[in-house]
Formats: structure tokens, sequence, C-alpha cells
């Protein structure tokens, strides 16, 4: 590959159009999706595409979204590509088959516009619904900008068809903040998404003696997601497992190849530091939230204040040996997260980052922080607010008794 | 050019949110960095909206809503008394509004850079509604080129017949010339 960034077209469009560019581009042989609320302008512009004859693409219409999974499953195991996004309370209505997805370990790629689950009933963003899907064993990455949402949806391909990988992966993008908010968006050339994204080579197994794709095929049957009682269902879990390891590399070639062809690179893949080497606080938080702290860690560096951002992107595998090495000479760390837990010490973010730095010693007060919860607004002041109880505890030593707070909640 | 922000007041049906892509892709065209986005509540016809454009240079990073505001659109001059209408303005504020009043003739808590157009006249004498609303975010944005100058009248036509695409051409051609007559006739108080 040249060194030269390919050519790319400037867009003026939203997260779910964005998207919807990275499915066509993608060459997706299958998208099943449920086309009334809680759907979302992804699968309405890729329909469109279909419409057009833009795409070559089977475009089944399900009856909810619990199908819309199962279909991508089973065309996924017929050995095509698919595709299929959904939000919130559509989301949830497919956490059956989102476990079954992985398990069968079919790389289906799916977009989430994250959206507050319902109880009270709300439409708009937080991160709560894709957060609790954090067991179900898929790849998981969160964007920060519509760009991203382009960027990181074409790579989903790449990185759960990978022959050392075989899984699922989400990508996740804020409702409305960046589902239904326009930007400047660079999309390549259909042909160099094309050579960059390929197209999906099957794994091989021997049946018989012979070489035949590992696929649903009625010239060769096999069987795909059997029974497995307590004979078997722990040894799946733990090859599960192992290839959430195995992404672990590819989730970083990819990044870099993708630096190549774009010029655009997200850290490591994983972790994005910005200003954290000789940061007295750091903020970590994943999403659109990132790009408004990043925003204030800017001005508040060139005031001389000593604060940095870590932004997580990839949740699932999750980084924690290069978050500890990043994190444990930092003095005081807060996690700001758009998602809600009750009845445990912090939110997922928080629980998972101050497990990954208790081996080391010394290592940070940690803080967390719930906010941006059903929509309301995530503002500089919230970052602002955060940096100052940050560098305050970093000056006096005392950290507060409790460690878990609510921003801008009125009691 | 550092970050310019601008804030968008009308009434649902008057077309604030369009108004505020359109404003948007009018920038993309002079190569900025912009983002368009809504206030989404409970839409329905008549109630107060909100909409927001940012533009600058560099990649926006910056993802929430808009509260100091260099520019505020004001579609319906009957919204100038809501707090959120005058949240974040200042003597530097440009406060483009919809009213056949004259700049000198509309007070404020504070002063900032008035400039007025009687959009609601000119959607109506060239037919520009919908269900009976004028919608006027067309119109205003040929107001806001020449009252900031974010944005050349030129790519703010360009955009208008981009974003207005699905429209019959005859229709698209009244909103051309309608924001053109706004950025001729515009009153400006500083």
């Amino acid at each position: 590959m040249s060194n030269m960034p390919a050519k790319q077209i400037l867009m003026g469009i939203n997260g779910d159009e964005a998207v919807a560019y990275a499915a066509k581009h993608a060459l997706v042989d299958v998208c099943a999706a449920y086309p009334i609320t809680p759907q979302t302008i992804i699968v309405e512009k890729f329909a469109e595409f279909v419409a057009n004859g833009e795409v070559e693409t089977e475009f089944v219409r399900v009856e909810s979204e619990h199908s819309a999974l199962s279909a991508c499953l089973g065309a996924s195991a017929a050995g095509a590509r698919t595709f299929t996004a959904s939000a919130a309370n559509g989301i949830e209505l497919m956490h059956e088959v989102i476990f079954l997805t992985s398990s069968i370990r079919q790389p289906v790629v799916m977009a989430v516009a994250d959206r507050s689950p319902s109880g009270p009933i709300n439409i708009h963003g937080d991160q709560t619904v894709s957060l609790a899907q954090r067991d179900t064993g898929w790849i998981m990455m969160y964007c920060e900008n519509s760009q991203e949402a382009y960027d990181s949806t074409l790579q989903a391909f790449r990185i759960g068809e990978h022959p050392d990988v075989q899984l699922p992966v989400m990508t996740m993008l804020d409702g409305f903040v960046l589902t239904h908010t326009l930007e400047n968006v660079y999309l390549l050339d259909e042909t160099d998404a094309h050579k960059f994204v390929g197209r999906r080579e099957p794994m091989m197994i021997t049946i018989d003696g012979k070489q035949v794709p590992l696929k649903l095929d009625p010239k060769t049957p096999i069987t795909i997601g059997p029974l497995q009682l307590f004979d078997y269902y722990m040894e799946s879990k733990l090859q599960h497992s192992e290839a959430m390891e195995k992404a672990r590399p590819v989730i970083s070639q990819i990044n870099n190849e993708w630096a190549e062809l774009t010029g655009r690179k997200y850290g490591d893949g994983y972790l994005q530091p910005f200003k954290v080497n000789d940061a007295d606080a750091v903020i970590v938080t994943s999403g659109s939230s990132a790009g408004t702290a990043r925003f204030v860690t800017r001005q508040l560096r060139a005031q001389g204040k000593k604060v940095g951002l870590l932004k997580l992107r990839t949740f699932r595998p999750f980084p924690d040996k290069k978050l500890a090495k990043l994190l444990a000479d930092v003095p005081v760390v807060g996690i700001f997260e758009r998602t809600h837990t009750t009845g445990s010490l912090g939110g997922p973010l928080f629980n998972e980052i101050r497990s990954a730095l208790y081996d080391h010693d010394p290592r940070p007060i940690i803080l967390g922080y719930y906010g941006g919860l059903g929509g309301r607004d995530v503002t500089p002041e919230h970052f602002k607010s955060i940096y100052k109880e940050l560098l305050k505890i970093k000056d006096t030593g005392k950290a507060p008794r409790y460690p878990i707070k609510y921003i801008t909640v009125r009691k | 050019m550092n970050l310019f922000e601008i804030r968008f007041h009308g009434r649902g049906g008057q077309g604030a949110v369009t108004g505020a892509k359109i404003l948007g892709d009018a920038t993309r065209l002079e190569n900025k960095h912009f983002q368009a986005f809504a206030h989404y509540g409970a839409e329905r016809r008549g109630a107060p909206v909100m909409a927001f454009t940012r533009v600058a240079d560099e990649t926006i990073r910056i993802h929430s809503y808009i509260y100091d505001p260099e520019t505020i659109v004001i579609l319906d001059e009957t919204l100038l008394d809501i707090p959120s209408v005058q949240e974040g303005m200042n003597e530097d504020t440009f406060v483009v509004i919809n009213t056949p009043q004259a700049p000198q003739e509309i007070k404020l808590k504070v002063k900032p850079k008035i400039s007025t157009v009687d959009a609601t006249t000119i959607a109506l004498d060239v037919g520009i509604l919908v269900a009976g609303i004028a919608v006027v975010n067309t119109i205003m944005l040929g107001a806001v080129a020449r009252a900031t100058s974010i944005v050349t009248i030129e790519s703010v036509k360009k955009a208008i017949r981009k974003g207005l695409a699905e429209l019959p051409e005859k229709v698209i051609e009244t909103n051309v010339e309608a924001a053109q007559r706004a950025y001729n006739e515009l009153q400006i108080g500083y």
C-alpha cells in the first residue's frame, strides 16, 4: 500500500447515513431489519440503496428485531456477509439472539444507535442498552463522531471475519448526538473501499477427507449451533474467549491498515490518549462525550492545567493491560459514563477500569461519574467541573468517601 | 477561524431544523467543517423549537447544544421573550430577527448586533407556505449570510438547491430568489 492516503469524497451527512454508506461500501450480501421505530435512518438509507439498485444486497423485512438478527444469523451461517442496525428497545428484544450469534461464531456486523432504555419512557441517548450487551461475547466499538462511525463500521467486517476471530461486531453511535447530527464525513471511493473490505471468505473444514467451506450447504450437510449441555457447553465458552483474545492484535492491525489507507487512526485501535503522559488528572470516557471532553482538555491545557483525556474506543475485548499502562501513574482519574447501573458500585466502565488497575502500586484514586442519561446534554461544563474536582483531590490528597457521583442531577 | 456557533429559534413548521442543515452545508461548500443538529423534543406545529449550526476551519470535536452562540437567528419574533432565546446573548452576538420592525425598535436585556428582515411578508408574497404556515427558513439564511459574513449568498443558494432538491424546480427557485431578497432587504442596526 502506498503512503499517500486514498482519494476521498467529502459529504455532509449524519451518523446514521455514514453507517449506511459503510454498509453499502462493504458489499453486504444480506441485510435484515425491522423497518419501524425503534429502527434508525441507517436501514432507511440502506433500503434506498437497495431500491435504487446501487447494491446487490438481499434486504429482508422481518416482523421484529428478534427476527432481524435471527435472519442475519441464518444468512451468515450460509456464508453471507450480513449487516443489521437497531436501537434501544429493538436491541433489547434481540438480546437472546445476540448471545446466539456470537456463540455460533457468525461475524454479523450490527450498528447500534445508542438510545436510552425505556423506563421511564425515553427516545434519547445514552449507552445503557449497548453496555447491557457486554457479556454477550461480541466485539464492541464506540464511535466519537460520524466519521468514526463510517470508519469503524467498515473495519468491523474485516475484524469479525478474520480467520482467527470469527465473531460478530457491534459499532455504537450515540443516539441523536451522532445519529441525527450532520457533520463533515470523508467517504472512500467505492473501489478503494471494496479493495479494503474484500469479500467474506468462508473458513474451510475437512469432511470425509475433503476440504469444504464451513457453511450451511445442502451439498455438504453439517450442523451449526447444536445442543451443548454439561458435556461441551463450557468448552465452547473457553473457545469463545480464546477467539476474543485473538481479536486483540487484529483490531490493532486493521486500525493501522485503515490509517495507511485514509490517514485516520484511532490510537492503537482501543484507546486514544490525549495529553495523558504528564497529567495530574485524567478523564476516561467513550463515544461522542470524548469529543466534548477533548475540547475542554485543550482549553484547560492552554491555561496551564495538567489534564488529560483517555478515550475508550474498544470496550470488548477490554483493553485492561493497555489501560493500566496509561493510567497507573496518573494521580487521579475520573470515569464519565453515559450509562446507569443500580445497586452496584458504579457503572461498567468504572468497574472494569478500576479492576484493571487493581494490581498496580501505586494506582490512581478513581472516581465514577454518571451523566448524559436519557439524552441530557453533555456539555463542556460537565468536564470542567469534573477536572476541577479531580485536580482538587490531587492537591489535597483527599478522596471522597463514596466514589460515585451524578452530574447535573436534581435532588 | 475558531468555532462559530449559530442557534436558530423558531416554531414547529417554520423549518428551523432544515435551515440549520442547509446553512451548515453552505459552509461545507466553502471548505469549512460543520455540524447541524436539532433539539429534539416533542415536536408539533407552533411549539418553540431550536436548531444549531457549528462552523470551524478544523474538525469539530465538541458535541453539545449551543449555549454561547455567535449568532442567534429568530424565525418568529413572538419568541423574543422566551428565556432560552436570550441565553448566552451579549453585545457581540449577531441577532437576526424575522420582523417588520427596524433593529432600533427591538428591545432586549442586552444590546447585541441586531438586524431585521420581514421574512414572513416575503414568504407570503412569493407563496412559500406549507399547510398555511409561512416557511421562512431559507429566506432567513439569506439574511444570516449578509448579517454575519459566515458564508456567501452564492453558497447559501447552492445549498438551498441541494437541500430542497426533492421539491419541484419552480419551488426551489422561489426559495433561492427569496433568500436573495432577504439578503438585499436586511436592515442592519450596527
